[in-house]
Order: C-alpha cells, then sequence, then structure tokens
C-alpha cells in the first residue's frame, strides 16, 4: 500500500506529488483566489526552480492531443458497445484484501515479510531435522504459530470488516436508464455493482454518486449542480458542475441521442479530467467541472442524468485510496541495534557450546563406543555409529541446536507485544477526553499505528499558520477604500430586525451578521455620484461579485424571513461577500450565467461575462460584469504584490500610496488583505477580449494557458478600489502552549505562505516572538546576497552566544541570561539556500536560533527545510499542519499531524496523527507521547532482559550436561515461558503504567525532556540490564544447583524448580518498576505467576511425560520454598538497592516529579516559586 | 486499523457522513479510559529502603542458621570404592577385569559410623561423572511402553537399544539398558543388616507411569550388556530399582536411593559391605560411591543453603546500615522542587 503514495522526494526532479497532485487546471478556481497564504509560491522573483518546471510539464501534458491509445471510449447510453472492445471495470468495488481462499498463503507471505518471523521460520524447519530436533514438533512450531495466528486473525477481522461495508456498498441502488423496452425507455433501479461504463444514471439530491460521471442534464436549466465532495477531499462547501451546453438541449428520456466520449485513461488526480464529446458530429470539450465523481453527492439539485465514464476500481476515489503511511519509530531503530547485539550474543553463546562440545568429545573420543550415556557404537561387531557424524559434523549440529534452544534470545514475543501495546497506547489517545475537539466533533485519531512512541521524543515542530496555530475562520475586520481607512472603533452588529433583502413580503437576511463601520455606512446611504460614495460601493460590488460564492437559502421557522447562506471554497472570499452583504450588497443569487445583488435595497441582476479563475502565477482572479445600465465593468481582487504590478500609478499615486500604508498596518495587525481593483471596458477592449476569451475556452488543450494569458491581457490598468483586511483568529490556547512546547525543549519554527508582516504579528500574539528577541531578518533576493545575510547572522549568533557566554562566567549559573534569536526568512530566499551550498549555513543559523520564522514559503519548500533540520541531525521532527499545501512536509516529517480543521482532509488523510486543535498537541506530547515512550522503553528493554535471562539459566545448564543441549526445564514450559508466563503483565505495564501523572506532565514540561535525551533506552541502560540479567540467571541457575548438588534430585524436579523461580522472578523484577498499581497490573501479575504454576503442574501430571508428578515431590519440601525466596531475594538485591540508591541519591527529575506528586502539595506555595508555574496556569484551564 | 479502513474504502466514509452529525464524538468518560484508575504510587522512601533491607537480613539469617544447624545434624558415610575393588594386579587393565566374566567381583568394605545414625538410614549410591542428563540419553526412553503393554512396539526413540533379536526390547532405550548393578550386603558384627529395598521409589511412578501388566522381554539379550538384568516375572511396576534409576538425574553427579536400613546405628559401629562391583563406569572415568545418611528437613547433609541464606541476610543487613548512614550524612527531601534540574542551575543549588 505503501508504494501507492509517492513519497516525498526532496531533488528537483519530480514535480512535488503530494497526495493529489496540483492540477493543470484548477477545478474550483476562485475558491483559492484570495488565499493569501496560498498565493505565496513565488515572490517578485524568479519562479522557484521546481514550481516552474512543474508547471510547464503539466502544460505540456495538457496540450497533449489523447490520442487513440491512450483514450477510453465511452458510447454514451450503449454500454454493450463501450465494453465491445475493452472489457471496462465493473462497478463493484472489492477492498477486501483476501478471499477465503487466498487469505493463507496471502496473508502468510505478508506476515513473513518480517526478518524477525523468518528467522523463526528458519529455526522452526531446522527443528524438524531429525538430527536436530531440540524440541517435540508441536512444542517448536507452536510460538511461531502464535504469532501468526493472532496477526492472522487480526487482518482476517479487518478485512471482514472491509467485505462487509464492500457488500453494503456493492449493494446500493441507483436509477439507470434501461434499453428500449416496451413501456419505452425509463430509469430503473440498478444495483451498483451491475452498473456499467456507458450507462445514463440519474441521481437525486442528496444521493451518492455510484461512479465517475460526465453530467448531460440536470434539474437546473443552466445545467449546474452542486455537489459535495465531503468523502473525496473532506470539503464540506458546495462545488459547482456543469452539464454542457449541447448536451442541455437533448430530451432526457435520450430518445435519438448519440454520441461518444473520448476521455483519459483512469487516474488518481481527482482535480483534473481531459476528455472530449462528440454528439452528433460535434465536438464538445469536457474538463473537470464537468464529472462528478463517485462518492460525492448531489446537493441543491433535483436531480442530475449523467453518464458514466469510469466505474468501481477505476474511480478516482478507488484509486486515491491508499493506507496510513508505513513509518518505524525511533525507538524501534534502537531496538534493532540491541536485538543486533542480542544476536552477536547469542552466536557467542552458541559457538561457546559448539566448541566446548567439540572439546569434549575429543577429550572423550575413546569412552563414547560403549560409555552407557553415550553409546556411540550401535553394535560390537560392525563398525556402524548410532546418530554420530563424526567429530566435526557434531560440532555443527551442536552449533545448529544450541541456536534452537537458544533462540528466544532474540525475543520473538515482543514483536506481537509491541504491535498490542501500541494498539491500547492507540485506544486511550483515542478515548481521551482532553483531546476531542467539540467545534468540529472530532476525536483524536491514531492513523500510524507503530511510531506512537515517537511522539515523547520530539525536539522540533513545524507548523502551519493558517488553520493550525489560527482557525482558518475569516473575519472581515476593516477596508481601507479610496485611500481612506475604515477600521472603526465603533464598528457594531447591526440589530437583528433590520432586513437586508426584501422580497414581496420576505425578508432575506445573510447567516451570518458582520459588524459594520458606521461612517461607512453612512457614506453608502448618502450615495450620491460624488467619488467616494461611488468609489465604496464599487468596492463593495466588487467584493459581492468577483468570488464563486453560492447563496443557498435557508428556511427559518418564521416563513417571512429566510437566510442566506453562503457556500464557498475560501473561507477569505464567504468573509467578503458576508461583509459585503452586512453593508448592503448582498448576493441573492447565482447561476452560471448572472447573478443577482441586493444593492442597499434594490434587487440588481448582472451578467457574469467572464471569469478568469484564480491561478499561482497571476495571484488574482477576475470577473467581468455586465451592469444593468449596460456598463461592462471588469472587477479585480488579488494579493497586493500582484495587484499593485497591474494598478495604473498614474492616477491617484496618493490614493496608491494611502492604501498601501493601510495594507501594512492591517499585515502588522496580523491581518490578511487582499487589494480590490477594477476598470471599465470599453466596447472594443470587451469585443476584443470576447473573441479571445472565446477562443480561448473553446481549444480544447492547453486551455488553461490560454486562458490565463487572455486574463494577464485585460487585468491591466486598474483603479484602485481599496483593499480589505481580514482576520484570522488565533485558536484558543495557542500561545499558551507554544509556551509549554518551548519549556519542554522543542523548538517550534513557523513556516507559513503569509506575508513576513502578518507572520511577524501573529508570531507576536501567539507568543512565538517576544519583544526581547533579538531578530535576524533574511530577505534576499540573489544567491549572493543570501550567501551575505547568512554569514552575517552567523557572526551575530557567536557574538551573542559569547556574550551570553561571558554572563555566565560573570553570574554563575545564568543561563536564562542568554538573549534569545529569532529568525524569519523568506520564501525568496530559501529558494537560494535549499538544496545549495549554502544550507549548511542556513542550518547554523537556524539551529542557534531560538524561533524560526519562514514566510511565503511554498509546499516543497515546507518540507525542504524539515529535510534540512532530519537529514543534519540525529533529532527528531514533527510537521503540523491541516492543509493540502502541508501534505509534503507531514509526510517528510518524522511525524506528522494533520489538524482536522476547515481546510479538507488532505492533511489528515497524508497523516500519522490527526486532531481538531493545536493547542491539543501540548497534551500529546507532553502526556501521551512521554508516556508511551516511557512505556515502550521500558518494556523493550524488559522484553530483552526477561527472554536473556532465560537464554542464560538454559545455558549455565548446558556446560553442565557434556555440552548436549538437554534443557531441564520441559519444552512445553520452554515455549510457554514468554508466550503464557510472562508475556500478559508487560503487556499490561505498556498499555497502562504512568510513571507521572497528567497533572504534573503539564505543570512541568520540562519533564519532557527525559525522552528528547533518551533517558529510558539507550545503550548504557541495555548493558546496565544485561549485567544484571546475568547476574540474576547465575542466581536462579546456581542456587538450586549447588543446593541440590549430590543429591537425588531428578532433572525434572529441578526443571521445575528453574521454571517457577525464574517466572517468579522476571514478575517480581517487573513489579519492582510499575510506578502505578492498579487492579489489572495486580491481576495480570500475580496472575501469570498462578497460572505458571498451573500450566507447571498441569504439564506434570500427564504420565507418559517424563517428569510426571515432580512438581508435587519437590512442592512438599521445605528446601523448595527456601529456594524459591532466596533466589528472588538474591536475584533482586544488586538492582533494588542500585535503585534505591540512585533515586534517592541520584535522582532525575522524573524522580523528584513522582515524589513531588506524593508527598509535596502540587497546588501549594512550594509551587509557585517556580517561574515556569506561571504559564502553567491557563494550561489547567483548557486541559 | 481504524484509519485504514476510513481511508481505503470510500464506502466506509459515506456512510459515517451520511450519519447525523449531531452525534457527538465526544468520548465516553470513565475512569479506564482516561487512564485514572485508581492506584497505588509506591515510592522507595529511605524508610521503605532500610525497613525492606532490615527485614530481608532479619528473617533470612535466622533461616540461614536454622539450615546449618540441620545440615549439621545430618551424619553421612560416603564410601568411593571403584578404584579400591578392584584387585591389585588389575588396577592396570580395569576395563578387560570388569568386562571379563569370569573374575570374581566381589568386594567387601568397612566403614565406622562417626556419629549416631537415627533410623531411618538412607543407602545411596552415588556416581560421577555420569552424565544422566546426556541428551542422547534422556531422549533414549518409551514413556508409552512402559506405561502400557499395548504400546510395547513404540520402541522409535530408543534406539540403538530398541530390539533385540528382531522384536521389541522391554524396557527399551539406553536408560533401562544401562541399569545399576552393583549390590550391596551390609552386617554389623556380622549379623546381616536388612536393606529394605520396598519403597525406595515414588509411588506416583509405580502407579502411573509404569504399567502393572508390562513385563520385562527381551532385556539385555543383545550382545552388549549395559547393566542389571531384570526377573522377566516381575512387571515393571514392581522393579523399584529399575524406576528410581528411570528419574533421570538432573546433574552429571548425582545418588540414587538404593534402600533403606531401618535400625539405628551407634557411634563407631563397625559395617561391613559386600559390594558386587559390577557396573561399568571405568570405561567413561565415573566414580562409585556408597553413601550412608540420615535426612532432616532440608535433605541430605548441604552446608550451602545456609551459608546463602546467611550471606544474602547478611548483605541485606549491612546495605541497610549503609542506608541509614548515608541517609544520616547525605539527606535529601522527598519532592523538593529545587532539585529539579532546570532549577538547579538556576538557583546555583549545589547538585
Amino acid at each position: 500500500m505503501a508504494q501507492d503514495r509517492p513519497l516525498l522526494d526532496p531533488s528537483p526532479r519530480p514535480p512535488p506529488a503530494p497526495l493529489l497532485p496540483e492540477p493543470p487546471i484548477r477545478l474550483d478556481p476562485a475558491a483559492r483566489s484570495a488565499r493569501v497564504d496560498r498565493i505565496s509560491f513565488v515572490a517578485d522573483t524568479p519562479v522557484p526552480r521546481r514550481g516552474s518546471r512543474a508547471d510547464s510539464d503539466r502544460l505540456a501534458a495538457s496540450q497533449r492531443e489523447l490520442s487513440d491509445d491512450d483514450a477510453r471510449l465511452v458510447y454514451i447510453n450503449d454500454p454493450s458497445r463501450t465494453n465491445e472492445r475493452f472489457e471496462f471495470a465493473g462497478n463493484s468495488i472489492r477492498t477486501g484484501k483476501y478471499s477465503v481462499l487466498t487469505f493463507l498463503p496471502r496473508n502468510l507471505f505478508e506476515q513473513f515479510h518480517r526478518v524477525a518471523y523468518i528467522y523463526f521460520l528458519v529455526i522452526a524447519v531446522l527443528n524438524q531435522l531429525p538430527q536436530l530436533a531440540v524440541f517435540g514438533r508441536g512444542a517448536s512450531v507452536l510460538p511461531l504459530a502464535f504469532v501468526l495466528l493472532v496477526t492472522a486473525v487480526k487482518d482476517a477481522y479487518e478485512d471482514w470488516r472491509r467485505h462487509r461495508s464492500d457488500r453494503i456498498e456493492n449493494g446500493r441502488t441507483a436509477s439507470v436508464l434501461a434499453g428500449a423496452g416496451a413501456g419505452g425507455r425509463q430509469f430503473q433501479p440498478v444495483r451498483w455493482k451491475d452498473i456499467r461504463v456507458g450507462e445514463i444514471i440519474r441521481i437525486a439530491a442528496n444521493e451518492s454518486i455510484p461512479c465517475d460521471m460526465v453530467l448531460l442534464f440536470t434539474s437546473d436549466p443552466t445545467g449546474v449542480a452542486y455537489v459535495q465532495t465531503i468523502n473525496l477531499d473532506g470539503e464540506s462547501n458546495l462545488k459547482t458542475r456543469y452539464a454542457k451546453q449541447e448536451t442541455l438541449s437533448k430530451s432526457v428520456d435520450m430518445e435519438g441521442f448519440t454520441g461518444f466520449i473520448r476521455c483519459e485513461r483512469p487516474n488518481r488526480n481527482i482535480y483534473g479530467f481531459h476528455a472530449n464529446m462528440e454528439i452528433d458530429g460535434r465536438k464538445v470539450s469536457l474538463g473537470p467541472p464537468n464529472i462528478v465523481l463517485r462518492g460525492c453527492e448531489i446537493k441543491n439539485t433535483a436531480w442530475a442524468v449523467g453518464v458514466a465514464v469510469y466505474a468501481g476500481t477505476e474511480t478516482k476515489v478507488m484509486l486515491n485510496s491508499s493506507g496510513a503511511p508505513s513509518k518505524r519509530s525511533r525507538l524501534e531503530t534502537h531496538m534493532n541495534r540491541e536485538t543486533l547485539l542480542l544476536s552477536g550474543l547469542l552466536i557467542t553463546l552458541c559457538l561457546v557450546v559448539c566448541v566446548l562440545a567439540g572439546v569434549w568429545l575429543r577429550n572423550h573420543k575413546d569412552e563414547l563406543d560403549y560409555s552407557p550415556y553415550f553409546r556411540k557404537r550401535a553394535s560390537p561387531d560392525d563398525d556402524s555409529s548410532y546418530n554420530y557424524y563424526g567429530i566435526g559434523m557434531q560440532i555443527f549440529f551442536t552449533l545448529l541446536m544450541s541456536v534452537i534452544v537458544f533462540q528466544i534470545m532474540i525475543p520473538i514475543s515482543l514483536y506481537i507485544s509491541m504491535e498490542l501495546v501500541r494498539l491500547g497506547q492507540a485506544y486511550f489517545m483515542i478515548r481521551d477526553a482532553s483531546l476531542y475537539d467539540e467545534a468540529s466533533n472530532s476525536r483524536f485519531q491514531c492513523r500510524a499505528l507503530n511510531i506512537n512512541e515517537d511522539l515523547g521524543q520530539i525536539k522540533y515542530v513545524f507548523s502551519d499558520k493558517t488553520g493550525t496555530l489560527t482557525e482558518n475562520k475569516m473575519e472581515f475586520q476593516c477596508a481601507s477604500i479610496n485611500g481612506v481607512d475604515y477600521s472603526g472603533g465603533k464598528a457594531s452588529l447591526p440589530g437583528d430586525g433590520e432586513a437586508y433583502s426584501v422580497v414581496g413580503d420576505q425578508f432575506w437576511r445573510p447567516k451570518l451578521l458582520v459588524k459594520t463601520d458606521p461612517q461607512l455606512v453612512r457614506l453608502l446611504r448618502s450615495g450620491g455620484e460624488r467619488g467616494e460614495g461611488m468609489r465604496a460601493r464599487e468596492f463593495f460590488l466588487a467584493l459581492a461579485a468577483c468570488n464563486t460564492i453560492v447563496p443557498l437559502t435557508v428556511e427559518t421557522p418564521d416563513p417571512k424571513r429566510k437566510l442566506i447562506d453562503y457556500q464557498g471554497e475560501s473561507p477569505d472570499e464567504v468573509a467578503l461577500v458576508y461583509a459585503a452583504a452586512a453593508y448592503g450588497f448582498v448576493l441573492v443569487e447565482r447561476t452560471s450565467g448572472h447573478i443577482v445583488i441586493d444593492v442597499l435595497g434594490e434587487r440588481l441582476r448582472f451578467d457574469v461575462l467572464g471569469l478568469h479563475e484564480f491561478d499561482s502565477d497571476r495571484k488574482r482572479m477576475s470577473v467581468i460584469i455586465g451592469c444593468p445600465d449596460k456598463t461592462v465593468k471588469l472587477f479585480v481582487k488579488g494579493a497586493d504584490n500582484s495587484m499593485f504590478g497591474v494598478i495604473e500609478r498614474s492616477i491617484n499615486l496618493d490614493i496608491i500610496q494611502a492604501t498601501e500604508t493601510h495594507l501594512h498596518a492591517y499585515s502588522s495587525l496580523g491581518l490578511r488583505t487582499l487589494v480590490i481593483g477594477m476598470r471599465e471596458l470599453s466596447r472594443a477592449e470587451f469585443d476584443d477580449w470576447q473573441s479571445a476569451y472565446e477562443k480561448a475556452s473553446t481549444t480544447l488543450f492547453g486551455r488553461g494557458g490560454l486562458l490565463r494569458a487572455v486574463a494577464a491581457n485585460v487585468e491591466c490598468n486598474l483603479h484602485i478600489l481599496g483593499a480589505s483586511g481580514i482576520e484570522d483568529k488565533l485558536q484558543q490556547g495557542v500561545p499558551e502552549a507554544i509556551e509549554s512546547l518551548r519549556q519542554a525543549g522543542i523548538k517550534v519554527w513557523v513556516l507559513t505562505g503569509d506575508k513576513q508582516e502578518t507572520a511577524i504579528s501573529i508570531g507576536y500574539s501567539c507568543k512565538l516572538l517576544t519583544s526581547e528577541m533579538t531578530q535576524i531578518v533574511i530577505n534576499s533576493h540573489s544567491k549572493d546576497y543570501c550567501r551575505k545575510s547568512l554569514e552575517d547572522a552567523i557572526a551575530m549568533t557567536d557574538r551573542l552566544a559569547a556574550m551570553s557566554l561571558g554572563a555566565q562566567n560573570t553570574i554563575t549559573g545564568t543561563e536564562s541570561q542568554r538573549v534569545p534569536i529569532a529568525l524569519i526568512i523568506d520564501g525568496t530566499s530559501l529558494v537560494y539556500i535549499l538544496e545549495t551550498e549554502l544550507e549548511e549555513e542556513l542550518f547554523k543559523v537556524a539551529t542557534a536560533c531560538d524561533v524560526v520564522l519562514c514566510c511565503r514559503v511554498a509546499p516543497l519548500q515546507k518540507a525542504g527545510i524539515v529535510a534540512l533540520i532530519k537529514n543534519r541531525t540525529d533529532d527528531m521532527t514533527l510537521a503540523i499542519g491541516d492543509g493540502a499545501n502541508d501534505v509534503s512536509m507531514i509526510q517528510m516529517a518524522d511525524v506528522g499531524v494533520g489538524i482536522s480543521g476547515q481546510e479538507g482532509r488532505q492533511a489528515v488523510m497524508a497523516s500519522d496523527f490527526a486532531m481538531g486543535q493545536f493547542r491539543f498537541l501540548v497534551t500529546l506530547l507532553l502526556v501521551h507521547g512521554h508516556w508511551n515512550y516511557q512505556r515502550m522503553a521500558y518494556m523493550i528493554l524488559y522484553n530483552f532482559y526477561r527472554n536473556a535471562v532465560f537464554v542464560f539459566m538454559l545455558f549455565w545448564y548446558v556446560l553442565y550436561t557434556a555440552f548436549s543441549l538437554t534443557t531441564a526445564i520441559t519444552e512445553w514450559s520452554s515455549v510457554l515461558y514468554s508466550v503464557i508466563y510472562t508475556a500478559l503483565p508487560t503487556i499490561v505495564v505498556g498499555i497502562l503504567d504512568k510513571d507521572l501523572s497528567r497533572k504534573t506532565l503539564l505543570k512541568y514540561p520540562q519533564l519532557y525532556g527525559s525522552g528528547q535525551r533518551e533517558e529510558r533506552y539507550n545503550l548504557k541502560l541495555f548493558i546496565l540490564t544485561m549485567m544484571d540479567t546475568v547476574w540474576q540467571s547465575l542466581a536462579i541457575f546456581f542456587i538450586p544447583f549447588l543446593a541440590y548438588r549430590h543429591s537425588t534430585i531428578d532433572g525434572s524436579s529441578l526443571g521445575d524448580i528453574w521454571t517457577l523461580a525464574v517466572v517468579i522472578l522476571v514478575n517480581i523484577h517487573l513489579a519492582l518498576d510499575v510506578f502505578r498499581w492498579n487492579w489489572i497490573t495486580h491481576a495480570s501479575m500475580w496472575g501469570c505467576i498462578v497460572a505458571t504454576a498451573i500450566c507447571v503442574i498441569i504439564i506434570d501430571s500427564i504420565p507418559v511425560l517424563p517428569g510426571y508428578w515432580s512438581i508435587y515431590h519437590v512442592m512438599g519440601t521445605g528446601l523448595f520454598w527456601l529456594l524459591l525466596l532466596g533466589i528472588t531475594v538474591a536475584g533482586m538485591v544488586p538492582r533494588f538497592a542500585m535503585k534505591a540508591f540512585t533515586e534517592y541519591f541520584m535522582p532525575s527529575d522524573i524522580q523528584i516529579a513522582r515524589e513531588l506528586e506524593k508527598f509535596g502539595n502540587l497546588n501549594e506555595a512550594t509551587a509557585s516559586e517556580i517561574p515556569m508555574s506561571t504559564f502553567s496556569q491557563p494550561q489547567q484551564g483548557f486541559i | 486499523m481504524n484509519s485504514k479502513g476510513a481511508s481505503t474504502s470510500g464506502g466506509d466514509g459515506t456512510r459515517d457522513s451520511s450519519a447525523p452529525r449531531r452525534n457527538s464524538k465526544k468520548p465516553k468518560y470513565s475512569r479506564f479510559t482516561q487512564q485514572e484508575l485508581p492506584a497505588c504510587k509506591p515510592i522507595l522512601t529511605p524508610a521503605w529502603i532500610i525497613t525492606a533491607f532490615a527485614l530481608v537480613g532479619l528473617v533470612f539469617v535466622p533461616i540461614g542458621l536454622a539450615s546449618l544447624s540441620a545440615s549439621e545434624q545430618v551424619v553421612e558415610i560416603v564410601d568411593r570404592y571403584d578404584i579400591d575393588c578392584i584387585p591389585e594386579q588389575f588396577q592396570n587393565h580395569q576395563l578387560a577385569y570388569m568386562q571379563s566374566s569370569q573374575t570374581n567381583k566381589t568386594c567387601t568394605r568397612n566403614l565406622i559410623v562417626p556419629r549416631k545414625m537415627n533410623s531411618p538410614v538412607y543407602v545411596y549410591y552415588q556416581l560421577d561423572n555420569f552424565y544422566q542428563n546426556h541428551r542422547r540419553y534422556v531422549k533414549s526412553r518409551s514413556d508409552k511402553q512402559l506405561r502400557s503393554k499395548a504400546y510395547e512396539h513404540v520402541t522409535d526413540s530408543c534406539k540403538p537399544e530398541d530390539k533385540a533379536n528382531g522384536s521389541a526390547i522391554v524396557p527399551c532405550g539406553l536408560i533401562a539398558w544401562s541399569l545399576f548393578n552393583d549390590t550391596y550386603k551390609f552386617s554389623l558384627d556380622s549379623k546381616v543388616l536388612e536393606v529394605n529395598k520396598k519403597n525406595i521409589a515414588w509411588k506416583s511412578d509405580q502407579d502411573h507411569k509404569f504399567g502393572s501388566d508390562v513385563y520385562p522381554k527381551n532385556f539385555q539379550s543383545g550382545e552388549l550388556i549395559g547393566g542389571a538384568k531384570l526377573n522377566a516375572s516381575i512387571p515393571l511396576s514392581e522393579q523399584e530399582d529399575l524406576i528410581v534409576w528411570m528419574r533421570t538425574a538432573a546433574l552429571p553427579t548425582f545418588r540414587k536411593l538404593y534402600g533403606k536400613i531401618e535400625v539405628d546405628l551407634e557411634l563407631n559401629d563397625k559395617i561391613t559391605v559386600v559390594i558386587q562391583n559390577n557396573y561399568n563406569t571405568y570405561s567413561f572415568g565415573g566414580k562409585k560411591k556408597l553413601v550412608l545418611s540420615t535426612t532432616t528437613w532440608i535433605g541430605g547433609k548441604n552446608d550451602f543453603l545456609g551459608v546463602a541464606y546467611l550471606t544474602v541476610g547478611g548483605l541485606c543487613l549491612f546495605l541497610s546500615i549503609c542506608f541509614v548512614l548515608l541517609y544520616v550524612f547525605k539527606p535529601r527531601t522527598l519532592g523538593d522542587p529545587s532539585y529539579l534540574s532546570w532549577n538547579r542551575n538556576a538557583a546555583g543549588h549545589p547538585s
């Protein structure tokens, strides 16, 4: 599944192909037009290399004529002919991976992709050779079979659920036009799975679309249909789709309708579609607005009829479905290193055994023939040996057998335990009430299940701004019109009774109310043809007209009152239209050809003559409107830097300058700005434009480029109308969250597409930047400048570091005196820095800085910056974002977090974890991350220890069996040891144990450092654990050994003692390290010991086993109980003493915090001495 | 897993969203899901540490002393006879002496009782350097065959002692084949000391492991004789020597119960033992010893347990005292936030 998802490649070769490649032609053009932070692809300087190349590639692709080989031919309403030459995929879908027949082989094949499983398989196979049979058949296969079975059951359950949903999906019905029957042509219900390409399907309002289809008719006379694509990209607003004029003129019952569609092959680009249709010999081109995709729903349209072009697995939604990305956690990487060490140890043990066995065989070679316990010779007459193949082979067999006996040195159960623990951890993260977002009704989502513990080791957080730090709920704040700033402080909400638009006796009112500036309202109402009033009216007319917003009327309980709900893809546009409505310019109706605007109480119809969609080159959109007074006006809105280029500077220079000043002021308030301009088109100009426009829009291929050129031609010499300022509100709790993260030693970098001023002001308001910070700003327009800026910056950081070092010398231990540095860099400079030799310098500067703020960065640059850190350090990176532009960054970072917010679900789809609010990051990292890391780290070490102690114990015994690899412990106990005897407690502890409470972790964010410093799992700890392991195994083995030396003890009895001793010891070991004992921990821990005893008793109650009844005999002696007690205590003394000593005399922060939790009164005065606590107070409010 | 479900199929999603929005997905509060189950949070305070060590010390030292004294009470006579029982002239040809059927293998040993031995006095034979736990050896038996007549032919695991003259050996395998066959006759002041050879095997083995309908067959009839022969008219469940022998020892030096002398032996009693020195340990350098021993609650003579308990107990007491001293001289307030690493530097706290 992973290969379906193009991984982001930092090299410049391919165009950035995140989940959904940028389309050549934007489907929902204006939707994004006003979104300033999306426009940031290029500054005034050359386009970033990758961007431009990608663009031209796409252009080339779009211009390519569809050859017959590349195309699929769909005969409208003639499925049999359509499917004649090639059988296109039917509409039934199959997301299930397996069928009943293929389940076993395929599932096994997939499971054996893990190296560890192959290791155990090889060992199980080796064990089947008669010469090597250490364990019986059953016992040797059991552990692997168990692990495989658990995983297979899990997979089967998941697959069953998929099959079930497939069945439901395939069984839904849709109306399909039946062939010419007796009763004429009729739509008849057909199950989804039976729909074929070429068939005509009718969809009613609120119905799901069964396959990808080209629209032919809709209930709307102009052929518009509204679709909701929430299942496709998560965007809940409505999008408009059109049926072609040529098909609309036909009759709906398809009488005499012949034609075919030539369309491209199925692909996963949900924003792209190339096709043309031939009806009655006329060729009509089709684009993305003419197709509706499976999974969408028809809304606000009574019905729509279309022809199926892609069905089933070839639909875009199915082509786009892919699993969660597979990542491997840092801890697991380290774990593999230790696993290698353990393999080394294992091989050493095996070599020792086989060398000693060789020496023994050599020394005793004369005695072996008849010695009663070896009996090499089968009979005295011939020379034939019984089961003996010469010293060399015996040594080799011993080696292999020792691998079999000591196999669990590599803990197979660890892999399955880790999966279970992660599942449990994910369960608790998902269920955490404090990670639930009320506003979007979304829980925390764990999309990747194997990197939970990485959350505890993050050092860098890369955050998007819009929608991540801010709410992405735009609110119109102020406007500068004709050089006058209307950001009136007296702004007030209009009264509820005020009707905005009156139709007969009905009042229509916008759903949202916006504060208005009374001065501006007066100006508008006073009217007059004076310049100012005129400009202001045109300004709002532009806001109301220059967009792609769809007004929907919503009924209210009062039949005389209706609400207008504006639906659009860009929150900025919606905000602007609501603002225009508040000032009396109410957009009431939109069809494909005209819009109706209620201008200050008077309903006017404007013809939309042309619409130039937003694109990232122009960074503006425009409409050409035919006004009721027969004038033709061009309204343009766009980003300031793109707009000032096309504004006529010769006139009204003072207005332009005033507007620029206001823009600057707005953006330093953190507002998103747009500049609005207009021009009246003369007849001649309009005609020129119209012919060019028509020519361009009827071109079949390369239309996008041509349209862009037409737009650029007409968008010139504009009069400036003014500028708007839209506030993007900070999300709740963001400043506190950032402060907490910073205290936790996490560097927060903000990467935004916004303007520098906006970015800096947001930086201040979310406390990322503070006034005492030294800011280093890099805005360079060439490589040399960049180099110089970076060199200066390095010099500066060095100087500041030296200063603070000096300060440190004079006043001892005052690290807090260090001057914090902030680096602010823009996308233009990054073009010259990323992927050149300057990267190294940037890295130096950036890591020396406390805060890094990148503005005007393109999506790929975001990924580039993440890569800058990821490739040069070992530090864990986390990227958090909400939009499609964050996808590359999310995929690049070690941990990707998606905000399920306003901007659709692409970021969520690409992420490892998804949540509703930025502030949840604090809980996620500081609490769950810390816990997960702590638990998993301990669990891995413990599992290594648990298995190694058993192996060492076996090893010591082997030394007393003439190196013949006998085990005193029964084979069933050896096999069950890691599966039943000791498995459950470690899983329970891995899921439930908490070293510190949520409250403490949030109160002292610095505690997060233990994960960053890898305090809970490192080589030193591993070696210490292994030394302890050796000691404990010595205690377990030699105490009974010495106690029973020269006695009548039989092997089975001694084996039972060892079994019980090792199980008790490893469980006590775990018990000593458990932080929190709740009833589940108790039950699993003591339950496991009891279960072991029961198992041993059961095994010893089977008469055909050699150890029959030994446990009963040995339990009856006092010596047995004394031995168990002695082993447990002697085994634990060193560990307990070490633990007691370090915890008391060299306490870690976590230890002190635990004591604080238990003894200190957390809320009492002692805590207030700590400066940090002041910050944590507000946190308590939201967590 | 839930993530996969959401992303792989459009169908899943369709239903999700068509469900009314008003269904709040807010997780239900429970102490379990919020990980707030009531729990005990033990912390190793100095009091706990010192108490724990002291307690262990105080429990272990008496146990150690008790074990030592118990071990001390055991009276044990060990006599190695494998070398001395070979006549002078055969010392250089031990193997030939043992293998020859002509030689007289009777040997007489005298033992002096060092302390009064209360009955029952257990008679053991001890073999050294005999790997009864060797893999080849322990596997070479057929538990099914021993248990029931019906499985007489299950001898696959017994090779090379599985069949003789074409039919199955009962009991088969190396273990049975190598059955110990030295015999001891005890006399005290030329009065025969009875050795009770009944009830020397585990009752459980006699009842369930060795069948009462299984009779020795074909046993030791091959060309190689490994040890004792069995009376073919006595079922296996009554062959207690065999049953004892077949409980294979855990370690290469082991004792097996030979019988019990059920009279008290007085100090300086001179016991004469007539040994039939049949068993060949000479081929692999094994030693044979005759052991007479009394038992107490910890079994035979073994000082190790006492010493171990004393050592561990002493060590714990010592550690307990160490912690007391450390605690007195270098105390630390528990849960003092000024010890936190980030406060330590700032406050200039002695770290």
